[in-house]
């Protein structure tokens, strides 16, 4: 086990993101020191490590912030080279870049966008959120592996690893259908697999609590999206 | 005849593309360039990226590898041997992917925003958004270049291909709006790279003439004011 001298992690406790940089930090047997931060009341000292945004996770190792979860993951797994994350292949490593930035951009934030939507614009995003699952589903069956890293859990998977636990909360807040185990069984394999893992399982945030979070978030982004209309 | 099976599918004028030419050329590998009309799509690039559908495309023997800074980190790992792209350090390219990502997920960003921005208060908005992130660059390249030419130092690495593919476009922009967005008395160190940048042998030539680019930027602005009026 590593000493946890020199690893800090900033996070908030339903932040996907920062559950990520956990994850990773757990399944490589790191020790660090976790803060909580307040994302409604944040701390001057999150402010000043992480400038440009402001947001957690920001991991601090040996005195200096990195920040964006997917960057902290390929930081951490060059770094500590014990359970490795990324393939050593430049192709498979290439692929794995590849579908992060996919299970990123397409998958969560698509989900996210159909919760918080109404309208046409709900009927448009879920829409893109089931094309994008399909795309997942295909590229999971196309490996044949139980997860995307192959027998054991990889980069891949941390990334895309929050639907597992929240999908079902974004579902229920935002009224919308997107997992159909019948029309996703790789996926729904894949996430029973993903959950399985205790050190995955472990201290995830309460589903009744991540219910009332989210439901406030996404009043606050639909208000957002419309105030920004209005400019 | 290119001799290890590269082809590179893209558009001259695509700063996505360009920074995928950058790197080819920094390794000297060949390569053949399969220039792809976007609004006509290719049977073989609708097979080589069936996920988006889009420029650049990489094709290593049967292999394709997508999105420009995949690509970009494809070539430097798998040509180790020649010239390091990335920083070696893991913060220094922690810092480096920070500042790339910021470019493509906020700043070109802007640029695109203003090409449907409606009055001269959103666009004045969107300038002062884009001359922020200018000053942003200023610093790191300062911190990053420890005094030599290069945000890769002595050498061109990531974040002067993420950040100077965009040159061309930002003059052709400048022209539009008619702002001078590199501004010596704001961004002197950013001035010189620019310069620096543009004028060495991997980079020369790749990126269109501004009069160009100016002239595909009328067409992109008429189609989306079009687009608007619809």
């Amino acid at each position: 086990m590593e000493e946890a001298g020199g690893v800090k992690l900033f996070g908030f406790w339903v932040s996907p993101f920062a559950q990520r940089v956990k994850w990773a930090l757990k399944l490589k047997g790191i020790q660090y020191e976790y803060i909580e931060e307040d994302k409604y009341n944040k701390s001057p000292l999150l402010l000043k490590l992480n400038p440009v945004y402001g947001k957690v996770p920001v991991l601090v190792h040996n005195g200096k912030p990195i920040s964006e979860s997917i960057i902290i993951l390929e930081y951490i797994d060059a770094v500590w080279k014990q359970a490795p994350l990324l393939p050593q292949d430049p192709y498979e490593r290439a692929q794995a870049h590849f579908w992060a930035k996919f299970a990123e951009e397409k998958v969560r934030q698509s989900v996210v966008e159909a919760m918080c939507s109404s309208g046409d614009e709900k009927q448009k995003a879920v829409k893109l959120a089931v094309e994008a699952f399909e795309e997942f589903e295909k590229e999971l069956k196309r490996r044949g592996t139980k997860f995307f890293g192959g027998e054991t859990i990889g980069f891949v998977d941390i990334v895309a690893g929050c639907i597992s636990y929240q999908l079902p909360v974004h579902e229920e807040v935002g009224s919308i259908k997107i997992l159909d185990s019948s029309k996703f069984p790789g996926i729904s394999e894949w996430i029973r697999n993903f959950l399985n893992h205790p050190l995955i399982n472990e201290g995830l945030p309460q589903k009744d609590q991540m219910f009332a979070y989210y439901s406030k978030r996404s009043k606050e982004i639909a208000y957002q999206k419309m105030s920004h209309k209005t400019v | 005849m290119p001799t290890n099976d590269v082809k590179l599918l893209g558009a001259p004028a695509s700063q996505y593309v360009n920074r995928v030419q950058f790197a080819l050329n920094l390794k000297s590998i060949d390569y053949e360039f399969i220039p792809q009309n976007m609004r006509e799509k290719s049977e073989l690039l609708l097979k080589s990226n069936p996920v988006h559908k889009n420029i650049p495309v990489l094709l290593h023997g049967d292999k394709p590898i997508c999105d420009s800074l995949v690509i970009v980190q494809y070539i430097d790992e798998f040509w180790f041997d020649g010239p390091s792209i990335l920083p070696s350090d893991p913060y220094d390219r922690a810092i480096a992917r920070f500042w790339a990502a910021y470019i493509d997920d906020k700043w070109i960003p802007f640029f695109k925003e203003l090409t449907t921005a409606k009055d001269e208060e959103s666009k004045t908005a969107l300038v002062e958004k884009i001359l922020e992130g200018l000053k942003f660059f200023e610093d790191v390249f300062v911190k990053a270049s420890k005094g030599k030419c290069f945000f890769g130092g002595e050498t061109i690495g990531f974040l002067d291909i993420v950040l100077g593919c965009y040159l061309g476009w930002l003059k052709a922009w400048g022209i539009q709006l008619d702002v001078n967005f590199l501004d010596e008395a704001k961004t002197p160190a950013l001035v010189g790279w620019a310069e620096s940048f543009s004028s060495d042998k991997a980079i020369h030539g790749i990126i269109p003439e501004t009069e160009e680019l100016f002239r595909i930027l009328q067409i992109i602005l008429a189609r989306a004011a079009d687009a608007a009026s619809k």
